[in-house]
This record gives structure tokens, C-alpha cells and sequence, in this order.
């Protein structure tokens, strides 16, 4: 067969692929990018009610506005504080079950099975239960967690959990830790597993101290899964939404950045707010997403 | 061929120093790791357990404050309570159930078949550019649903059909498309190149060897796809509450949960405890018999498996 030939031919290959993948692409391209598109330039307008009037353009006067918003910078706050707790709480957990599981142990699949099943449960079924054993009552008529804690001993831990004034977002994080551990130990132990044994040998032949091995040889070869744990943490926290609403509805005490844009779009159908907020939590979620989709590309391209 | 996280999870690690006798400090630290396990699991299991025994104990005599104990005597009252409602509690979950049913088999057979034939052309048919149309479909896997469902809402409002189920299938059929392409790319970039060439110099043409080597090949994808699908619709609450504007008529498992526990009806802990673990059931099962595959869906979010 000739060159030109075969290059003729996997050129309609080519163009075959494309023809297939097209719907796709074109429905991306719509409902994706159109829609952000669309979204942005909702967020420029005045439609800041459900009252039918001429459409005008304000500038950014609806993202200024978001600045000096109480309610926006509050449930921005919010989300910092609960981001925070949530990603360290589901790092330690998830790590220290991937350090308990990852040299393998009888009865791993057991546990590795339990501790993962709560990622196949709505926030909201969850939610409900969480609401009910997080209840604020203490000492006689404690029930729930604060109940269990006296059981315990450890009765001064007792709490007013995610109705109180300053630590809700923290109580909040806890259901959310719960919930998502067993992600984190599902790509530790595969980043545990997908090290070399030699490596091990090698450094207990040289004398290295099993904690030594840890903290010298496998700990620094887990930094990638380190990075991916953080973006996938990180974008899901920023998400937080039907956890949210699941425990404690749109309260004010916990309400986060898309909560609130539920209320501002549902409650008050002011739409313009509503985009502006929701476009603001996508600029934050692309700045952690995006490099690690251009790192991830790249990594793809050598392959 | 990309490294299997799946295959990493749930590898054996070497067995090291079988024949040898533990020495003390190793018996020490064997004993801590399990209990440290079964500490764990306990917490793990805790809200599912206390779902399961506040569901047996009755429509009343549930209080938070014997949340923990076990029923006195087994009462199955509160599972027909809120499965089919009663005079004091109108809301039942029954029909939100089928509903949900019948909207998530949908959405995930038909995003399921976009995603094969997308994850075949991205894997061994690419074109100029795929890759990085790949990366865009990626974006959509990660954004904020919020950036979009405005207009989202507007145009469901528009074609009329947000008083339709069915505008739930589509949602989740358009806004699935990046995980599903992504989860058979990963599959199919595994089958050896060569397969393709043999077949391509038999002079097959790209449909065909996609019909006669690829399908036959991709039952575990589909697997992996169909529960991942059916598992993230089921519990999904954003699109529900914002396409359905919240209507009575078209609530899915997780509105009409929340509706039934958000509201009113806090008193009757023992049918909101039920009304949980009845909607969590279907991903239960679907978990417990095929969690394997449910893994790989879980760490192919990650864009490593």
C-alpha cells in the first residue's frame, strides 16, 4: 500500500471520528459554554426581580453590589471556614484509614467496603439523620451526639453543633468528613499500592526504620495524590449544597455561597444576583480546576 | 496503558516474611490497627444503624434521646407510613420513588451508549484537535451547575417541558456526557492499538470494528457507567429542585425527602428515619453487588483512573 493511500485513509478515519462525536461537541458547546455565556451576561443586567421590564445593562454593578452584600460576604465566609475544616478533617481521616489498610490486613476488604459505602448516599437521606443526631439539647435532655459523648466521658465536648453562633460551619464540615473519607482513602491506597515494592526492599536492606521508610521513601512518592486529593476536595467543598440544605435547609447560620444563590434566585427571583453569585463560584472553582485539567492534558500527551 | 486505580485499591500487597514468627512490637501494632479499624467502622456505620433501628421502632415512641437503643419490640408501622402516607402524614415517598425510577434508567442507558461511542473515538479514532476537546468536555464535569442553571431553567420553561419528567433524562443525559466519555476513554485506550489495526487492514470500517471488537469488549465499561449514572441521578437534588421549581408533582426521591423532613412533620423522627433509609436503598444494593464498579466511576472523577 502506497503512502498516500493509507493517509488518505485515515484522513476520512478522521473526519469519520469528528462526524461521530459531533452531537457531543456541539451540545458541550451549548449547554457548557453557551450557557456560562448566557449566565455572564444575565449577570449584567438588571433583572433583579421577577417583575417583567426593560432589559438594560448595568456594567458589573450586580458583583460590586455582591461586595458590600452582608449576606454574600457572610455565606462566602462560611464557606471558607467549612472548606478549610472539611479538607483537612477528610485528608487526616482518609489518610489514616489508607495507613491502617495499606500493607493489607485481614478482613481489608470488609472495612474497605464499609468505610466507602457512604459515598453511594445522598447528602440529603444523610442529611436527615445528621440533622436529627446533631441536635443542640444537652446535659439531661441531650440526645443524639451530645448524648453519646456523656456515654462516653466526654461530656464537656458537648455542643450546639450547627445551630451555634460561631462553630456551625464546623459542625457542618463534620457529616461532609464523614461522607467523603472513604474517597480519600480510595486514592491514597491506590497511591500506596502504585509504588514500587522495590523501593521498600530496598530502603529496609539499607537499614531504614519502617518509620523511616514512611516518612523518606513513600510519603514523597504520594505528593501527586496528594495534589489530586486536594483539587477534588477542594471543588467538591466549594460545591456544598444539598449537604447543606439536607441538615440545616437555607438557614442563615450555615448558609454557603450556592445556597445562597438558591435563595436569591428561588426566594427573591432576583436572577442577575443569582448569576453573578453563581459565576463567582465558578471562577473560583476554575482557578483550583483549571491548571490541574492543563497538568492532566499535558501528562496525557506523553503517554 | 494507563495505570487501573481500581486494580491498585484493591490489590493484595506482597505477602512479606510469611513463615516468620511476629515479634512483639509487631503483634503490638497489628492489635492497634485493628482496633483503630473497628473504631473507624464503627462511626462509619452509625448513621445507617440508627436509620435501620429507629425504622423498626414505630410511628411514635422515637426520641433523639434513645436514638441509639435498640426497639423494645419490632414495629413495622413507620415503613408503611412512609412509604404510602397516612391521614397525619400525606406525604409518602412511593410514587417520588418510581418516578425516580423511571427517569434514572432512562438517563443512564442513553448516556451510557453517548458515552461508549465519544470514548471510542477520543481513544483510537482521534482527530486533529481531540485532545483538546477532551480537556474542554472535562471542564464540564467540574463546574458548578449553579453557572448554568438559570438559563437552564429558561429554556426548560421555554419548550415547555419543565412540567415533564423528562426534562430531568435530559439534564442528566447533557451534563453526564463529560463523565461517561471520560470513563470509556480511559477503558478503551487500554485495548491494544492492534486490534484496531488488524481490523482496519481487513478493511473494516470504523462503525463495524466498533460493532464487531470494541461492544462485545465493553460490558464492564457500561457496568461501571450505568450504576455511576444511575447512582448520581438518583441522588442528585440540584437539578431536581431547580428544573422541577419544587412541584408536588414531579418530586424524585431526594425533593420529596427533603420536602417530608424539611418541613412540618419534624415530630415523627421514626418515619423521617424510615423515609432515609428507604430512599437510600437502591444505591445501597446497587453498591453492595457491584461496589467494584462503583469504585472505578468513583475514582475516575479524579481523572487518574
Amino acid at each position: 500500500m502506497s503512502k498516500a493511500v493509507r493517509n488518505k485513509r485515515s484522513l476520512s478515519a478522521r473526519v469519520g471520528g469528528l462526524f461521530f462525536v459531533l452531537p457531543s461537541i456541539i451540545t458541550v458547546i451549548i449547554f457548557v459554554y453557551g450557557l456560562i455565556v448566557w449566565s455572564i451576561n444575565v449577570s449584567l443586567t438588571n433583572q433583579n426581580s421577577g417583575a417583567k421590564k426593560e432589559i438594560e445593562y448595568v456594567g458589573l454593578k450586580n458583583y460590586t453590589d455582591l461586595l458590600v452584600d452582608e449576606r454574600f460576604t457572610h455565606s462566602l465566609l462560611n464557606l471558607v471556614k467549612f472548606t478549610v475544616v472539611f479538607i483537612l478533617g477528610a485528608l487526616i481521616t482518609g489518610f489514616i484509614m489508607a495507613l491502617l489498610l495499606e500493607k493489607g490486613i485481614k478482613g481489608e476488604g470488609f472495612f474497605r467496603s464499609f468505610y466507602l459505602y457512604p459515598m453511594a448516599i445522598s447528602f440529603i437521606a444523610m442529611g436527615t439523620v445528621f440533622n436529627w443526631l446533631l441536635n443542640s439539647a444537652r446535659d439531661e435532655e441531650a440526645g443524639g451526639l451530645n448524648l453519646a459523648l456523656q456515654k462516653i466521658g466526654l461530656g464537656f465536648l458537648q455542643n450546639d453543633w450547627y445551630v451555634s453562633e460561631k462553630g456551625a460551619m464546623y459542625a457542618m464540615a463534620l457529616p461532609a468528613i464523614w461522607q467523603m473519607s472513604g474517597y480519600v482513602l480510595a486514592l491514597f491506597l491506590a497511591g500506596f499500592r502504585g509504588i514500587p515494592d522495590d523501593l521498600r526492599e530496598a530502603a529496609r536492606v539499607d537499614g531504614a526504620s519502617e518509620s523511616q521508610i514512611y516518612r523518606h521513601v513513600l510519603f514523597p512518592q504520594l505528593t501527586p495524590t496528594l495534589l489530586t486529593v486536594l483539587i477534588i476536595l477542594g471543588h467538591i467543598s466549594m460545591k456544598a449544597f444539598d449537604l447543606i440544605i439536607g441538615i440545616n435547609g437555607k438557614s442563615y447560620v450555615t448558609q454557603v455561597v450556592a445556597v445562597y444563590m438558591w435563595e436569591a434566585t428561588f426566594d427573591k427571583r432576583d436572577y442577575a444576583k443569582g448569576t453573578a453569585i453563581a459565576i463567582v463560584l465558578l471562577i473560583m472553582i476554575a482557578i483550583v480546576v483549571v491548571p490541574y485539567l492543563r497538568y492532566n492534558n499535558k501528562q496525557q500527551a506523553y503517554r | 496503558m494507563a495505570k487501573d486505580l481500581v486494580d491498585l485499591v484493591v490489590a493484595k500487597p506482597a505477602k512479606r516474611n510469611t513463615k516468620r514468627r511476629r515479634t512483639g512490637k509487631e503483634k503490638f501494632w497489628l492489635i492497634f490497627r485493628y482496633v483503630s479499624l473497628i473504631f473507624i467502622w464503627f462511626l462509619v456505620v452509625m448513621p445507617i444503624y440508627v436509620m435501620v433501628i429507629n425504622s423498626l421502632k414505630g410511628v411514635k415512641n422515637v426520641y433523639l434521646t434513645n436514638a441509639f437503643k435498640l426497639p423494645e419490640k419490632l414495629d413495622f408501622s413507620a415503613w408503611s407510613v412512609a412509604w404510602s402516607g397516612t391521614d397525619y402524614f400525606p406525604q409518602s415517598i412511593s410514587e417520588s420513588m418510581s418516578r425516580t425510577l423511571f427517569f434514572v434508567i432512562q438517563s443512564s442507558i442513553i448516556s451510557a451508549i453517548i458515552g461508549s461511542i465519544n470514548g471510542y473515538v477520543f481513544a483510537k479514532w482521534k482527530f486533529k484537535g481531540s485532545n483538546l476537546i477532551f480537556t474542554l468536555f472535562l471542564f464540564g464535569m467540574f463546574i458548578p451547575y449553579q453557572a448554568i442553571m438559570i438559563p437552564l431553567v429558561r429554556i426548560a420553561t421555554t419548550l415547555d417541558i419543565n412540567r415533564s419528567i423528562y426534562v430531568l433524562v435530559l439534564a442528566h443525559i447533557i451534563y453526564g456526557i463529560p463523565i461517561c466519555t471520560l470513563i470509556f476513554r480511559n477503558y478503551y485506550e487500554a485495548i491494544p492499538n492492534e486490534l484496531i489495526e488488524a481490523a482496519r487492514v481487513d478493511k473494516a470500517s470504523m462503525v463495524r470494528t466498533y460493532r464487531s471488537i470494541i461492544l462485545p469488549l465493553s460490558i464492564p465499561a457500561f457496568v461501571v457507567v450505568l450504576i455511576w449514572q444511575f447512582t448520581s441521578a438518583w441522588n442528585d437534588f440540584l437539578f431536581a429542585i431547580f428544573l422541577t421549581g419544587g412541584s408536588p408533582k414531579l418530586s424524585v426521591a431526594t425533593t420529596a425527602l427533603n420536602f417530608i423532613t424539611g418541613s412540618s412533620n419534624q415530630v415523627y423522627y421514626g418515619v423521617n428515619m424510615t423515609a432515609s433509609l428507604i430512599v437510600s436503598l437502591p444505591t445501597l444494593i446497587v453498591y453492595i453487588f457491584l461496589g467494584r464498579y462503583f469504585l472505578r466511576g468513583l475514582l475516575s472523577g479524579s481523572l487518574k483512573g
